[in-house]
Formats: structure tokens, sequence, C-alpha cells
């Protein structure tokens, strides 16, 4: 089976050290491989403020990990997030299948552009009439 | 209603980011008199999406959904932004999912 590739994003209680997050992040990140997947990149989004309230905190870390895994990694994952306590809300979303039509989107859109590119290329050789217009 | 006053002046600015779909909402009677028998005139709505070309929704894209989310952090519908229906179902799966991880809010508190 192709790999997938997932985007997991959580939020960590906001009163914890920059260290002790750098640590969970280690953490989650050889539990993943354990699991079988593999972490491409780790983005922190910094400190934000939350839209609503979850177990009592106002505002939280936000973390962003694009992992590339099947879905029983994945799940094994969620369930480590699940546990960890500093961990006070995640989301897991598969990017690939929309990467891929956003891939598809941007090819039609550059064989159109180069389409267009040619005909003004060709009309100005063939009457003058157009490049008055353009 | 007693809750009505203070949504209106704590959501100033999320009137402004709609400002100009809401104008291109358009009322009745606004430039009615000019046209002869018209009495409505409304500005064609386009979709934002189609117009400038943004091919992705994402549900980390906080400053773009928020222009479609009300100010009780409801979904606008179609018909007031003018978003056309494929757009609106891949804003609307973007905006549950920004409002599972907190980024907005299920229901503003006011």
């Amino acid at each position: 089976m192709q790999p997938r590739t997932y985007e997991v994003m959580f939020i960590v209680r906001p009163d914890l050290q920059e260290e002790e997050i750098d640590k969970l992040i280690s953490n989650l990140e050889s539990q993943a491989a354990n699991a079988g997947a593999t972490v491409k990149n780790v983005e922190r989004m910094g400190k934000r403020r939350l839209a609503y309230i979850v177990r009592k905190f106002v505002d939280g870390f936000y973390i962003l990990l694009t992992v590339g895994a099947d879905g029983k990694a994945i799940h094994e994952i969620e369930r480590r997030l699940r546990v960890s306590e500093p961990v006070i809300k995640f989301i897991s979303v598969r990017i690939d299948e929309e990467q891929k039509r956003l891939e598809k989107i941007k090819q039609i859109r550059s064989t159109r552009v180069k389409r267009s590119a040619a005909e003004s290329a060709v009309t100005p050789e063939g009457a003058p009439a157009p490049a008055a217009t353009a | 209603m007693s809750d009505t006053p203070t949504p209106t002046t704590a959501a100033g600015g999320d009137r402004q980011d709609r400002g100009p779909r809401r104008d291109s909402r358009g009322g009745p009677g606004g430039a009615g008199a000019r046209e002869g028998g018209r009495k409505f005139f409304r500005r064609k709505k386009v979709c934002k999406f189609c117009v400038e070309k943004i091919d992705a929704i994402n549900y980390k894209d906080v400053r773009l959904l928020s222009g479609f989310v009300a100010e009780r952090g409801k979904i606008v519908p179609r018909r007031l932004t003018g978003v056309c229906t494929p757009h609106q179902r891949r804003l609307s799966a973007a905006i549950k999912q920004a409002r599972n991880i907190a980024l907005l809010p299920f229901a503003a508190r006011f």
C-alpha cells in the first residue's frame, strides 16, 4: 500500500516549559518511528489563544507534525496523544489526496497559461490588429 | 433580546472583514431610481475562491476562514457570500476542522 501523508496538529497546555515541549516532541517522534511512521516535518506554531476553553485553559502551544504513515500508525500516534497528559487537543488530517488534487489543478492551469501565451505569441505575427488591442 | 447590543459592538472587526461582500449583497432600492422601473439593484455575487483562484481551503488558514463565519461563529450561507457549491463544501469542512482544534469557535461567547 502506498504510504499516506497525514498532518497531526496538537495543542499542548500553556504552562509547560520549552524544554518539556522539546522532550515531548522528541518522545512522540521516537514513538511514531516505532509505530512505523516517518515524521517529515515538525512545526511549532507558537502560543495561541484558543477559540474556546479546553480543559480550563484559555491558550496553548500549537504543534504541527507532517507524518508519512499508514492508518495503523496514525491510530497508534492518536492513542499516544490521547494518553499523554500535557496534550489537551489533537487532530489528524490526511493531506496526500488533497495535495494530489492541488497538483492536478496546478498542472491544468500551467498548460492553460502556456496555451494562451502561445496564442498571444502567434497573433502579432499573423495580424497587427490584435497587437494594438493588447 | 437583551444580548443583541453586545455582539454588534464586539464583532466590529468581524464586520469589517466582510465589508466588501456586505456591499455586494446589495439592498432594496440601492440604485433603483436611475434605472427606470427597476426597484432593486443587486450586484452579481461571485465566488471569492474562483475569482482569486484560491485552490486550497485549509483549516489552518484562520484569516481566510473567519471571513465566512458569522459573529456568533456560524457558517455564513452561500446565498449571502456568493461562494460556489464545490467551494462552500470544502469551506464548511475546513471550518469544522478548525473548530475541532480550537482555531475557530463553535459558538462565540459574548
